[in-house]
């Protein structure tokens, strides 16, 4: 157990995957109902194993945990190992997917090709947030793309054909960058290990390109070949607009993955790749990146004011939370960061659980118009009550982890740059705006549509799926140093190396400003 | 001294011989009533011989004259063509059987196009090159039209001679400017006239224009025009077999003629190498776009991944022989299952080319529809699938060599080819309901080779089959 527990818990998933290819038959319904116990029986036991992860980690020790590593190809290596920035990731993952499976007892259609995307998807999912190898990092990472563009086409809405086209096609285009920038960096050091590739300092002498004279030199294309790729996905303005098509079109448990935890990883390779390896660059393009977040979180915040579909509204609400967490990141310090890395689980648990929210209503309706509802309450007291709770965590209420993760950013932020900071916190007044007009427009007000008037409340499963994440979004709220104990000497070893590394550049990094 | 270069000439005779022996047997005994038995025993042998090649390890030889020469590289891409030309020839049968094309001199013809395609990667000499070149293109023009009461399947042979005859020709002006400037056919004749220092235009010329006739072969852009109308008009099995094994001979020829003979002027051929690597990656990614002929797609298909096996080749390294090496591999494999995929589309029992057909095959035949995923997805480089392995090496091998842009202007084709695979596997999962769909075609053969090169894609990334260090070892004995 002790050897391989991160491969045990990475591929139970997909193992799963295969016997359910290979021995599931049957299109009736009880073949689907097999299908979907086996599946969440699958993604519980991959969260039990997972556990064990937590209960070996030690949070002091601040270097990778639980490595494995065997030779592959091309002189490659297969390694896994978590340490305190991913393992939260990892749990995160292996909490949700239960969840997820649970939410989608109602899907009817294909239901066996439903549950083995999303079993795959799992296991590509913790290998991007293990993997100690910049090539099977790629691999993760992009494979992901494949069960995600037939989760959206296959189970989506009306115009899932298009969202799936520019969701994979705007996601690859990303990465590709990112696949040159690893070749570059395979031939510069000579080992694509993700371990010795943080020690390994890449030149950051300025020089030419095209008439350009290139501040911080091969570190900054290198960023920003990386940079492309994160951005895409995190998503961050101006390249977000993928997402909002993408949520929209996805099935309700799409939205959720993709909402709490393929949006996550693109934070996680700033902190995994961005930072600890390339400082000068992302020195150099701190402003850039801080400035695009905070037109992020005030413009997505302001368009989101303006949806009419509510799956819409949320995604872009998701944008503007995302840039906390480029902020935090970028603000490179120890509150910044953890603020960045809570704000990121926080997001994972009320996100997933809003667009749940809305699956339970698009469930009865078939609509994700606001203006099809109106005055739920009266008929859905404990869904109004479940929706108001994550309301208030969304719009970052004390005492719900949202407030936690963005008052850490913010906190972060304020101590490098004051602008980013005012500007960044009338964020939290719209979202303040949009998050209550929502719930306003939906819940509240008398019940007048026709329409409404036999609605269900939630059953009993529905509510359960919600228990956890109301428990988890509490329990951080109240009571955070549960996480930054974890995260938090990693995080300061990531602080310290990426402030050493810039003062050894210092002299250099002043000089290439000052000579410009 | 003789009775050495027979023997290394071996397999290329006991193939001839055996051609001609069912040659024989073809015509005295019942005609086409043993074309089964003649092609299973053809590739029973093209098997057996792929094999030896595989475990053959002797050193490098020459043969009559330094004409013809044996080595790790030549054995690299014998193998592959023989192994190859096998599978195409077993998974073909039930298909040229039932649409009334099972005549026994399918098998011939192959075994002719093989022997010429087994000259070609041996060639240490332009006359030896030539040779083979046409031995293979002159099987393959007769193979092509072989549906003769079908209008396109002449016209894509002719159109193939025609184009072909010109592409020879300019190969054989380029050679006797070649042979007038520096004195010799050899191989290493003329490398030792260019290493003294003479290098003259009109050597450049010949060699620009040698490179062009090889480009056609391989139907780089922009000598590929015929590709798309000959892979349509050709019998299925045919076209399966132009887009695998005369691929990998023209390929590994074009690599021996740019890296060991002209590898002097690496700075010459190298541009014009990159170039048409590009543009073959450009314009077979965007012209795919708007095909709806799954034999067409497959054809700008091939012009597409030629072109990232030319930037392998552009790079002029051993990193990048072993890249291009290790993609043709990959490709060939990719291919045959694709291939055998398409064979098996039929409608009310008629061959059908049509890519509307594939709607909703994901929910008729979920097995089929599957393999054909895991093979587009592989084709268009998407991890974790073998294919994209083969794009990594050749990226790396571009960035090594210095061709960095070669690389960048590598992914941004990728992506834009990513779009019409995916557009295959959206008329197969996300299509609207239509009311013809293809038959459900029993046949084991075919669903074999489609299911099996379909694990292959997910299983080799475990180590890739060891391939890598054999693509190494030829491509070592290549450059040295």
């Amino acid at each position: 157990m002790d050897y391989f527990l991160l491969s045990i818990v990475t591929f139970i998933p997909a193992i799963s995957a295969l016997i359910l290819l290979l021995v599931a038959r049957g299109n009736d319904h009880a073949a689907a109902l097999v299908a979907k116990r086996f599946a969440l029986f699958a993604t519980s036991v991959t969260f039990f194993v997972s556990l064990f992860i937590v209960a070996q980690f030690d949070p002091e020790n601040t270097s990778f945990q639980m490595v494995e590593e065997t030779d592959w190809i091309m002189g490659f290596k297969y390694k896994l190992g978590v340490d305190g920035i991913s393992i939260l990731f990892v749990m995160l993952t292996t909490f949700m997917m239960p969840l997820v499976i649970w939410a989608s007892w109602g899907v009817e259609a294909r239901v066996k090709e439903y549950m083995i995307s999303f079993l795959l998807l799992e296991t590509l999912m913790l290998g991007v947030f293990m993997a100690l190898d910049l090539v099977l990092f790629y691999l993760f990472f992009e494979a992901g793309l494949i069960p995600m563009f037939l989760i959206i086409g296959i189970w989506g809405g009306a115009n899932r054909v298009y969202a799936s086209f520019k969701f994979f096609l705007y996601t690859l285009l990303g990465s590709v960058l990112m696949l040159i920038a690893m070749v570059v960096m395979y031939a510069d050091s000579g080992t694509t290990d993700i371990q010795a590739l943080m020690s390994h300092q890449f030149s950051y002498n300025n020089f030419g390109l095209f008439g350009f004279q290139i501040l911080g030199g091969l570190q900054t294309l290198l960023f920003l070949a990386f940079f492309a790729s994160f951005a895409v996905k995190m998503p961050m303005w101006p390249v977000h607009t993928w997402l909002p098509d993408a949520h929209v079109q996805a099935p309700t448990a799409g939205s959720v993955v993709l909402a709490a935890i393929l949006l996550k990883m693109g934070g996680y390779g700033f902190l995994r790749f961005s930072l600890p390896m390339f400082p000068v660059g992302s020195y150099i393009m701190t402003d850039l990146v801080l400035w695009l977040s905070v037109i992020a979180i005030v413009y997505t915040s302001l368009v989101a004011l303006v949806q009419s579909d509510m799956k819409k509204l949320i995604a872009y609400s998701s944008v503007a939370h995302m840039g906390y967490v480029t902020i935090g990141i970028f603000a490179a310090n120890q509150q910044g960061i953890d603020g960045a890395i809570f704000q990121m689980l926080s997001h994972g648990f009320i996100s997933g659980a809003l667009f749940l929210c809305v699956g339970v209503i698009y469930d009865r309706m078939h609509t994700r118009e606001i203006d099809a509802y109106g005055g739920l309450v009266n008929r859905m007291p404990a869904y109004a009550l479940i929706f108001m709770f994550f309301t208030m965590a969304n719009v970052g209420l004390p005492g719900t982890s949202g407030f936690v993760g963005e008052f850490l950013t913010l906190v972060g932020i304020f101590k490098v740059n004051t602008w980013i900071a005012l500007l960044a916190t009338s964020g939290v007044v719209l979202s303040a705006a949009y998050a209550l007009w929502l719930y306003r427009r939906v819940m509240m007000g008398d019940l007048i549509k026709e329409a409404l008037r036999t609605i269900q409340d939630m059953s009993l499963r529905e509510r359960a799926v919600f228990a956890p994440l109301i428990g988890m979004t509490l329990l951080l709220g109240v009571y955070p140093v549960l996480v930054l104990d974890l995260i938090g000497p990693s995080v300061q070893t990531l602080v310290e190396n990426y402030n050493s590394a810039l003062s050894i550049a210092g002299i250099n990094g002043d000089a290439i400003i000052a000579s410009h | 001294m003789f009775y050495n270069d027979l023997n290394l000439i071996l397999p290329e005779i006991v193939l001839s011989v055996f051609a001609m022996l069912i040659l024989l047997i073809g015509v005295y005994r019942g005609q086409d009533k043993k074309t089964a038995i003649l092609t299973f025993s053809t590739a029973g042998l093209m098997f057996a011989i792929g094999v030896w090649m595989i475990i053959d390890s002797s050193p490098s030889e020459t043969a009559f004259n330094n004409m013809f020469i044996s080595d790790a590289f030549s054995r690299y891409a014998k193998a592959l063509i023989l192994l190859s030309s096998a599978a195409v020839l077993v998974m073909s049968l039930g298909y040229m059987l039932r649409h009334n094309l099972g005549r026994f001199e399918y098998p011939i013809l192959i075994i002719f196009s093989v022997v010429g395609m087994m000259f070609m990667v041996s060639a240490n000499d332009l006359m030896v090159l030539y040779l083979g070149l046409e031995l293979q293109s002159l099987a393959l023009y007769v193979v092509t039209s072989m549906r003769r009461e079908s209008l396109k399947s002449t016209e894509a042979g002719m159109k193939y001679f025609v184009l072909g005859a010109l592409s020879s020709g300019l190969l054989l002006y380029g050679a006797s400017l070649i042979y007038g400037y520096s004195g010799s056919t050899n191989f290493q004749s003329i490398i030792a006239s260019l290493d003294s220092g003479s290098v003259s235009l009109g050597l450049m010329f010949g060699m620009i224009l040698l490179v062009a006739g090889l480009a056609f072969k391989i139907s780089a852009v922009p000598f590929h025009m015929w590709t798309p109308d000959v892979y349509e008009g050709s019998p299925t099995p045919i076209t399966a077999f132009l887009s695998t094994a005369p691929k990998i001979a023209a390929m590994a020829l074009f690599a021996r003629v740019v890296c060991d003979a002209f590898y002097v002027l690496i700075y010459d051929w190298q541009q014009v190498v990159a170039i048409m690597s590009v543009l073959s990656m450009f314009v077979g990614a965007i012209a795919a776009i708007g095909q709806t002929n799954i034999k067409r797609l497959m054809a700008y298909s091939s012009i597409a991944h030629m072109g990232y096996a030319l930037i392998g080749l552009a790079s002029g390294t051993v990193l990048g022989l072993q890249a291009m090496l290790v993609y043709m591999a990959i490709y060939v494999v990719m291919n045959i299952g694709t291939f055998a995929f398409i064979m098996s589309m039929e409608r009310d029992g008629q061959p059908v080319t049509d890519i509307g057909s594939l709607t909703q095959l994901g929910v008729n035949q979920p097995g089929r529809a599957l393999a054909m995923l895991v093979l587009l997805f592989s084709l268009a480089g998407v991890p974790p699938l073998v294919g994209f392995f083969g794009k990594l090496y050749v990226l790396r091998a571009a960035y090594d060599a210095g061709l960095i842009w070669l690389a960048v202007m590598g992914v941004l084709a990728s992506v834009i080819g990513a779009y019409y695979y995916l557009r295959l596997v959206y008329l197969m999962y996300f299509g609207e309901k239509q009311d013809a769909s293809l038959d459900v075609v029993k046949s084991p053969v075919l669903s074999g080779f489609a299911a099996t090169t379909a694990v292959v894609m997910v299983v080799g990334i475990i180590n890739l089959f060891g391939i890598e260090s054999a693509a190494n070892l030829a491509a070592n004995s290549l450059v040295n």
